[in-house]
Parts: C-alpha cells; structure tokens; sequence
C-alpha cells in the first residue's frame, strides 16, 4: 500500500521532513518500508501489520502521526449542499446496544419514505450489521479532475470515472470502501441486503459470472442481486457514461462472511481485504458523505434527499479499565499520567481517570485490534518509542534441564563426523512410489502438496540421501559420504495416529581411502559400512548384538545385514540394490545404512569402564582351516565363543583364501588367537589343551584343520 | 664396570635398590655404545645366553632365594628382563643412525652435526596422508551456536514434534480459526483429517512456537526454554525459498518478567553471537501470540552500521520477532500455574537460515538442501 506525504500533511501539521517522518512512523510500528520520489512527489510504500486496518489509509496513518508528534489532527468534515428535497430524518433507533428487529427497520424505512428515497432492509443483521446510502442525481460521468486523478495515479490505481474515482480516491482518505450503483438500474426502488439463494448468478465487475449459493451475502434490488456485499459490485449497475442518477453504498460487513465469500469464489479486492480484517462501524456516515462531496464537486449537481443510514445492530466498542500497576509489571517502566493520556487520547482513545490514578479507556469504533488492557499497554509502548525503554536482564530462579536424548544425538552426531561424513539434509518430503518402496508402514499423505513428487511424508531417510547423491554424481563429485538425522513419520492404528520417529541414515560411494601420492584408493565395501555401523553401535550398552540378512528388498540381497541389538532391529545397511541404483542411473556402487535411533536410544549411553592391563605375556596361536563356503564367521565365532574360555582374548579372522587350492565350494581361513591372564604367565600345556578344544570345535563345524 | 651383587635379603627395598643400580649401569653403559662392533660386545655382555647379565641375575638372584619368595622374584626378574631387552632394541637403531650418518659424511665430506641419514630423508613437502572428518552442515552449526548462547544464559533446550495438531500450532497461539494471520503461515496439511475435531487436524508445524505451549503444559513456571528446530511450509525450493526451514525460538516466563527484561535478554545474545559491538533496535510488529509485539534488528554485522549491499544501505538487519507472550496464549495453559495477572514472559523466534545466508554470504537457500559435498565441504 501506498501513502503520500502530501496528503498526510493535509490532516497533521508536522515539521519533520518526509524522510524523518517516516521514519518515525516506522519506530511507532507503522512501517514505511521505502521512501520514492515519482513524478516529484515523495511516496511511501507502506508495510503494514495485518492488525493495523485501520492505518491502512491517509487519514489513520494522519492519526498516528498526531500522536507521535503530539499535534492536532484536523476532522474531516465534508461539506454538501443542502438536499433538493426535504431532509430526510436518520432512522432514530434507540435502545442497547444489539439487533435491531426487521420490524423496527421497516418501520423506521417507511417513515423516512420519500418519492426520491429509497429504502433499505438488511434481512441479515450478522452479515452486515449497517448500511447509509446517498443519492446523487443528474450527473456527467467523466474523467475525474486533475487533482484527485494524479493523486490515485501516485497510489498506482488507474482513473475510470469521476464516480468510481470517488470511491476510491475515499477509501484511500478514509480506508472505508463504498460503492457507486448506476440507480436507474436498480428495480423497485429499494435496497435489500440478504442471503443469496441458490442458483442466482451474479455477473461481477470484472465481468465474470458468479454462480451464488446461501452461503453468500448480497445487495439486492427487488429483482436481483446487484453486488457481492464487501466484495465487488454488479456488472450490469456499475456506473458508465450514459449514468445519471448514482446512489452510494457505504455499509459495514461481517469479516468472517466476506472472508468465506472471498474464498469462495477466490476473489481478493481492496473491499474484500478491509472488510475481512475488520472495518469501521462508526465511519459508513462520513464515508458515504465524503464521496458524495466528492461526486458533487466533479460530476454532480445535486444531492436528493438525506442520509439515509440504517443499522442493523451496533457495533460499538467496549471500554477498558488501564491500571498503572500493569503498565510497570508488563513493560517494566513507569508512565505518568500525562503521557497515558496524551497518546491514548491523540490516537482516538477516549480516556476518563479514575480516583486511584487508573483509567477507563473507551475503544475507537475502528480499533477492532484493541480489546484488553494488554492492548492498550502496546498502544503506550509503541508510541513512547521501543527504543527509549532500557535493556535489562531478569534474575531467574529455576534450573537448566538436559533432555534425556540430547547426549545420545551428539554422540551419534560426533560419531559421523569422525567417520569422514558430511552432515546434510533433504527435503522432507517423497512421492508415492518412494513411500511404497521405503517404508514398511503406511506413509502419511500430504493434503496439499508443493508437488506430486513430494505427496508424502517420509518413511525413510534413505530416498533423500539418493537424490543428493545423485545430484553429487551428476556433477562429477564421484566420492560421496553424507548423513543425515532425521524425523521419519508413518501412520499407527487405523491410521489415525502419526507416528513420528528419528533415524540416522547414511551413503557412502566411491573411495573410502582417496588414491594419493602415498597409497592406492580403496573402495567402499560392504565391510566399511560395517565398520561404521559397528562403530555407532560400540557407543551404547547391550547384552548381545547379531547381524543377519533380513533387510529391506531395496537392498543387494548378498551384500546387506540387519543389526539386532539385544533381539530388536536397529539398523539396516549394505549394497544399495542393483536394480534401484539402475532406476537412479547410478553407475557406481552405493551403500546405504538406517539407524532406528528411536529403538536405538531405548539403550543408555556406555559408561566407560576401566580394567586392569595384564602384566603378563600374551601367547599366540595361528589355525588354518578349510570349511565349506555356507559356513559363515558367525558360526565360527559363537562355536568357540560357546567354549568359554576365559584366557582366550581375542579371537579373529586373519585372512581368508579361495582358490583352486582349497578347492570348490571350500574357503581357507587364518584364524587367529591371544591368550592371556591376568594372574599370571600361562603354561604352554594349558594353551595346548585349549587350543585342542578350538580345533575340536571347529572340526565338528565340518572344518578341516590344514596347519596350527 | 657393574658386576651382578650377591643381595643379602628379599625383602622389597633390597629388591628395588639392586633393580636401580642395574638400570644405572644399563642406562650409563647403553649410552657410551655408538658402533656396530661396541653395540655387539655390549649386547653379549647384557644377554649372552651363558655368561650374559641377564644369565646371572637370574642364576645369583634367583637361585639364592629363599624358596617361598621364589615367584615373587621370579615375576620381578621377568619384568628386569624386558627392560633390558628394550633397551638393546634401542640402542640398537641408535647405532644404525649413527653408521650410517658416518657414511654420509665420509661420502660427502660432511662434518656437521650428525643428527639424521640423507638417504632415509623425505620429501615433507609432499602432502601428508589424510583422513578427512565430515562437516557439519552450515545451518544446523549455526543453530549449535545460538542455542549455546541461551544455554549459557540459563535456558534449558525444549523440542516438539515436526507433524503437529491444529491446537498447538494455531490455536493455543491464539489465531483462532478463520484468522487471516494463519494464511500467512502457507500450511501444508495432512490428508484424511476430515473426520477429526477441528484442532486435533494434523499439519506440518510452520513454526517452532507450538512447543511454548507444550512446554507450558509439562512444566510450571518459572520456565526458560530454548527451541531449536525444522518447520515446513508450502514453499517449492528455490534461490530464496525453501518448504523446510529451521527455526530457533526461547520462552522466558517468571513473575518479574518485563518488556525491557526482553530487549536487555535478545540485545545481550546478539552480542555474544556476532560481537560487543552490535546494536540492536526494536520495532512495534504484530504476531498473534505475542501482546506487545516487536522486530528485532541488528546493526549490520558487516559493515557496522555504515551501510553496504546486505544491510540494503540501511546499516541494520532485520533478525528476529519477538513479545511479552498475550494473556490468551496463557489462559491455555492456567490450569498449569500461568495465571497471567501473577506472571508475563517474553518469546522470541528466528530463522536458522537467515542468519546462516547473511553469515556465510550464501546467496541461494537451496544449496543447503541439495547436499553438494563441494558447498558442504566448506564448512569444515
């Protein structure tokens, strides 16, 4: 939105020049967000608060400025010739405040009847809650002049009529938006504001049929709807050239059914903005006043009959007690007096002291924002300066609390880090086809998604992590290790919960050692992944940690392991499938890792332990032996392990051989042992015994012993 | 020259007294041995499989100990052994070092110190080997520092859900239904709620202030809190949006908690985050959960104050929101001791990202998102 100083000075008389003006206006919250010169008039593009409706205008941002620099503000008072037939009285509606009866209306209209008057009946109080009309009559309609076109061209509208001009150019003054009816178009010679029944159509300024439904409020002749209330006005009665008489609307609406409506039928105009954010009940008389003025001056010659205002419920606001004591307890400072009253008072406030030095505050009928005490404070604060209050820092009394997964994140974050990955993170989001490929749950739909591609929430971190390395592989970056932890979500039950967990997902591709000066490049394998795996796992407490083969279909069947820790699943890593990276176009070979940080953290933290170092000699012990290609480590491992042999401390495979020699369906493996006590130094008939009892072991496993 | 003593008892300080004067005599006769040939006769001397002083310690030592101290010393001589045979190992690679500098310098006629062989030297220029360490990743390491900045001003971190309810994320923060200020916050929904109560829906939270509410609901005042996390909106990815963003937001709620407590807290973060000598300032600003509401600005971090292409020539950079928390935002959670006419609080939030574009001089979010190694690798 725009505002022009010019104008503005037209209501305050301030010193400050239009830089300085702004700025203050900006330190009292309402922004000028840039200061132009166009045309030799200096603009401000304004960049208002979504509270603030009522400063969206010439006159309200004149308000503030009233109050920031302590000046008067000059009233607006249209001044109209008198009527060429007899004024007509208002409709004298007394009684609380509220809804006004139908019946009451219709009376008070009848009353009020005249030849050259038209009545108005709002059907619907809740929708719109006033409406005061104008007739002008036997005008020329043409370009409006010079003054008042330039001015709106500065605001960047375009100049249609001097009619339509007139409404717009008031609703920037004022902020109230009016409308300009062709009256010689309406039938029936009455105003009617109602629901809209279903199946009318409303042709629309912008000249596009609107299908109507109950839900909709409109202005209606006798016959038909004629405007889309607070939203635009009919086709087929706007104002043209061949107008003559014109009667002006200038009515208050509902926010919460224009907004509908607005919604409806997707339509955003200056109206339907104002009226949605809350417009002023108190200004529909000099609105429609000041178009009339304005009208009159360009195009008109005379104004039949009175001001016609009926209202259908009031809307004024309710008064609020200011205690001095909440002024220091919220904002931390003293105001005296004086100062509450001076700027409560300047922006509209009306403001009545109370013996104890307190206030009762009446609320502005455009002030929808303002509605507690709290309110008012921030009224006080903003135009005492934000800055002039001082900076201090309050005592506290309570503790700081570590939430309980805090040290396993960074540990685990650490851990990756240390490992050579890069931290990264994708994008949250996934299609169809990757929830249904990576996900063993049912995903969580997305109602209105940015894209189909990203339909879904994501089941696993693994499909981010591809696209990265896609995009890396793409650009030549042919060694790429990233992880990312993250947020996983799927649905529980019948689906009604979410089920949102935390994983760890990692990918490694290319070297894991980079080819250099000093030594050959070394590929990632499955066994680097391992590694990694194993080394994250190393960090938290179990009984019992196994590795098998169930994993995930979008895993190389022979190069992928599952982790159990103490029997529950924590992670899934290995080959990415073959087929997968083909659909990806990957030519190189990509391993994947999840982590289920979520059953992961259900295990504490290691605590380090410390155990003494043996002050006596290690014996080794080398056996070579022959199995048969199913027989895997594992089962080597848990046989001897089944031994129990206490002096034994390390037990591990040192090389592996297949090859004509070991024949088919066969491998060789080095198996190699320590031996050690802590008491003392071990006899050779003691590791002779033992080492006995590994060759046993590993022969009844069907191995065949080829040295010791 | 040492000769192995007779001991006249076994008792500990005996014992340790004869194992010194052995490593004196090892240390002072190791240190004397330069040459290959007095290296192979202080070798036979000390570990001559007959005659060798090793040989006799055990003989004289051992053999004449009392029998029920016998393994007693026998574990002492074991340990006196190795000490020995490391030290031959020693002395040994000392003397390769020395050989061989002698025959550089006669080659070379080079009569310095002799210190190091020229034919085992290395190209040191020649890069060494490494093992890289990843990076963390720009944003997230620009959050670590702004919550360590709250953490050491006492505030505990909080965290909350990223699929969040109506209730916490709307609601509860006092943008009723039908509020235009929720069109602001671009919502991407979860599908199917249709059948749900309107605040029990599920969207994506598009701020981090939901977890105000939660953390209000588990834990009475006072409460300083520090959140820090991702939020979504429905933004495609692009050179200045991005549909995942992270947040850091703090809640301070107490019984003495004022306006300017909230200007002194943010100015005193800005200035342990980018400098003693950064301003802030503070603009009137609007958010439904916060009554009085600000923008917080900072004088620019680059030019400080001057005016340069980031600050738009302005001198300031606009940070962050923040306000005393409204009274509504309260009524929520009074049941938990959040009477608002006993205790105020301040909140404030700030996008991770920003900072992170303004610190770093990235010009398009999107890098963050697409995990280039080469943009991440600068972070190291």
């Amino acid at each position: 939105m725009r505002i022009l100083p010019t104008w503005l000075r037209e209501f305050v008389k301030v010193a400050a020049d239009d830089r300085q003006l702004a700025e203050d206006l900006t330190s009292a919250g309402i922004a000028v967000e840039s200061v132009q010169e166009e045309n030799g008039a200096t603009i401000y593009e304004m960049d208002l608060t979504t509270n603030r409706v009522d400063a969206m205008n010439h006159y309200g941002v004149a308000r503030e400025a009233s109050a920031i620099y302590d000046v008067d503000l000059k009233p607006v008072e249209p001044k109209l010739p008198k009527p060429k037939v007899r004024r007509i009285a208002p409709p004298n509606i007394s009684g609380p405040i509220g809804m006004t009866s139908l019946t009451e209306q219709m009376e008070a209209a009848a009353a009020t009847l005249d030849t050259d008057a038209f009545p108005i009946v709002i059907e619907d109080a809740q929708g719109c809650a006033r409406y005061t009309a104008r007739i002008v009559r036997n005008v020329k309609i043409g370009p409006s002049p010079q003054p008042v076109a330039s001015r709106l061209e500065l605001l960047g509208s375009r100049p249609i009529n001097n009619a339509a001009d007139a409404t717009n150019y008031a609703l920037n003054e004022l902020g109230h938006p009016t409308h300009a009816f062709d009256l010689d178009l309406l039938e029936g010679g009455t105003i009617i504001v109602r629901r809209a029944r279903e199946g009318e159509v409303l042709k629309t300024l912008d000249g596009v049929d609107r299908k109507l439904s109950t839900g909709d409020l409109v202005i209606a002749d006798e016959k038909k709807p004629v405007a889309l209330a607070g939203v635009m006005g009919g086709f087929d009665s706007m104002i043209t050239e061949r107008t003559k008489n014109v009667l002006i609307e200038s009515a208050w609406f509902d926010p919460a059914t224009v907004r509908s409506m607005a919604k409806r039928h997707l339509m955003h105009t200056d109206a339907s903005h104002r009226f949605e954010r809350g417009a002023d009940w108190g200004i529909t008389p000099l609105a429609c006043d000041r178009v009339a003025e304005l009208i009159l001056a360009s195009a008109g010659d005379e104004l039949h009959g009175g001001q016609i205002d009926t209202v259908a419920r009031r809307a004024e606001r309710a008064s609020i007690a200011l205690h001095r004591s909440e002024v220091n307890r919220i904002l931390g400072i003293d105001f005296d007096e004086d100062e509450i009253q001076r700027i409560l008072g300047r922006l509209g406030f009306g403001v009545t002291r109370n013996a104890e030095g307190d206030f009762r505050v009446q609320v502005p009928t455009w002030r929808l924002d303002v509605e507690r005490e709290v309110d008012l404070l921030e009224e006080l604060a903003r135009i005492h300066g934000y800055n002039q209050f001082p900076n201090t820092l309050p005592a506290f009394t309570g503790a700081v609390v570590t939430l309980p997964d805090e040290p396993k994140n960074a540990k685990v974050r650490e851990t990756m880090l240390a490992l050579g990955y890069d931290e990264a993170i994708s994008i949250t989001f996934i299609s169809e086809q990757e929830a249904k490929a990576f996900g063993g749950g049912e995903p969580l739909a997305i109602a209105n998604p940015l894209s189909e591609e990203a339909g879904y929430l994501r089941t696993s971190l693994i499909p981010g992590l591809l696209d990265m390395v896609g995009y890396n592989l793409n650009r030549g970056n042919a060694n790429v290790r990233l992880f990312e932890a993250g947020e996983v979500f799927e649905k529980l039950g019948d689906g009604s919960i979410e089920d949102e967990r935390r994983h760890l997902g990692f990918v490694a591709t290319g070297d894991a050692i980079a080819k250099s000066v000093h030594s050959l490049a070394q590929p990632h394998t499955f066994f680097h992944m391992k590694g990694d795996v194993e080394e994250l796992l190393a960090a938290f407490e179990y009984q019992k940690l196994h590795f098998d083969d169930q994993t995930p279909p979008y895993f190389h069947p022979g190069r992928s392991a599952r982790a159990l820790m103490d029997g529950g699943t924590v992670a899934c890593f290995g080959q990415l499938h073959p087929d997968v990276a083909a659909a990806r176009k990957f030519r190189q070979e990509i391993y994947i890792a999840e982590l289920m940080l979520d059953r992961l953290y259900r295990h504490s933290l290691c605590e380090p332990r410390y155990q003494r170092i043996s002050k006596f000699p290690t014996v080794e012990r080398d056996f070579s032996f022959i199995f048969d290609e199913a027989l895997t480590f594992e089962r080597i491992r848990s046989a001897v392990e089944e031994l129990r042999l206490a002096e034994l401390q390390q037990f591990v495979p040192a090389e592996i051989f297949r090859g004509e020699k070991v024949g088919p369906g066969k491998y060789s493996v080095l198996l190699h042992t320590e031996f050690q006590s802590n008491e003392r130094t071990l006899r050779d008939d003691e590791v002779a015994q033992w080492s006995a009892q590994i060759v046993a072991k590993l022969e009844s496993l069907g191995g065949v012993l080829r040295a010791q | 020259m040492y000769t192995v003593p007779k001991l006249e008892d076994y008792s500990a300080e005996s014992l340790d007294r004869a194992a010194n004067e052995l490593r004196k005599a090892l240390e002072s006769e190791a240190h004397d041995v330069n040459t290959a040939a007095q290296f192979k006769e202080f070798r036979d001397r000390w570990w001559s499989r007959k005659s060798g002083i090793k040989a006799q310690i055990n003989k004289v030592w051992l053999g004449n100990a009392p029998l029920d101290q016998k393994p007693k010393v026998g574990f002492w001589l074991n340990l006196l052994a190795m000490e020995i045979e490391e030290k031959l190992e020693e002395t040994q690679g000392a003397v390769a070092v020395y050989e061989s500098a002698l025959t550089l310098a006669a080659k070379e006629d080079w009569t310095g110190v002799i210190s190091r062989p020229l034919a085992d030297r290395l190209d040191i220029s020649l890069p060494g080997i490494q093992r890289p360490i990843g990076v963390k990743h720009p944003v997230l390491r620009v959050m670590d520092e702004i919550v360590a900045v709250f953490k050491a001003m006492g505030y505990s971190v909080g965290e909350g859900p990223e699929v969040e309810t109506d209730y916490y994320n709307f609601e509860s923060l006092n943008f009723p239904p039908n509020h235009p200020a929720r069109d602001t916050q671009d919502t991407l929904f979860i599908a199917g709620q249709e059948s749900k109560p309107a605040r029990d829906r599920l969207l994506l939270r598009t701020h981090t202030s939901p977890v105000q509410i939660r953390t209000m609901e588990q834990q009475p005042p006072p409460v300083r809190i520090v959140i820090p996390g991702k939020v979504h909106r429905n933004d495609p990815l692009d050179a200045t949006h991005s549909p995942v963003f992270h947040q850091v937001e703090g809640l301070a709620v107490d019984t003495n908690i004022t306006f300017c407590d909230l200007k002194g807290t943010l100015d005193h973060a800005m200035k342990a985050l980018f400098g003693s000598s950064v301003k802030t300032r503070f603009y009137p600003s609007f958010f439904p959960f916060t009554e009085p509401s600000a923008d917080m600005q900072v004088s620019c971090i680059f030019c400080g104050g001057k005016g340069c292409r980031k600050c738009k020539f302005s001198g300031w950079i606009e940070l962050l929101g923040c306000g005393m928390v409204d009274p509504n935002v309260f009524d929520f959670v009074k049941q938990n001791g959040y009477d608002s006419s006993k205790i105020s609080g301040f909140a404030f939030g700030m996008g991770v990202e920003r900072i992170a574009i303004l610190k770093y001089e990235v010009e398009e979010i999107q890098l963050f998102y697409e995990g280039d190694v080469r943009f991440l690798e600068q972070f190291a």
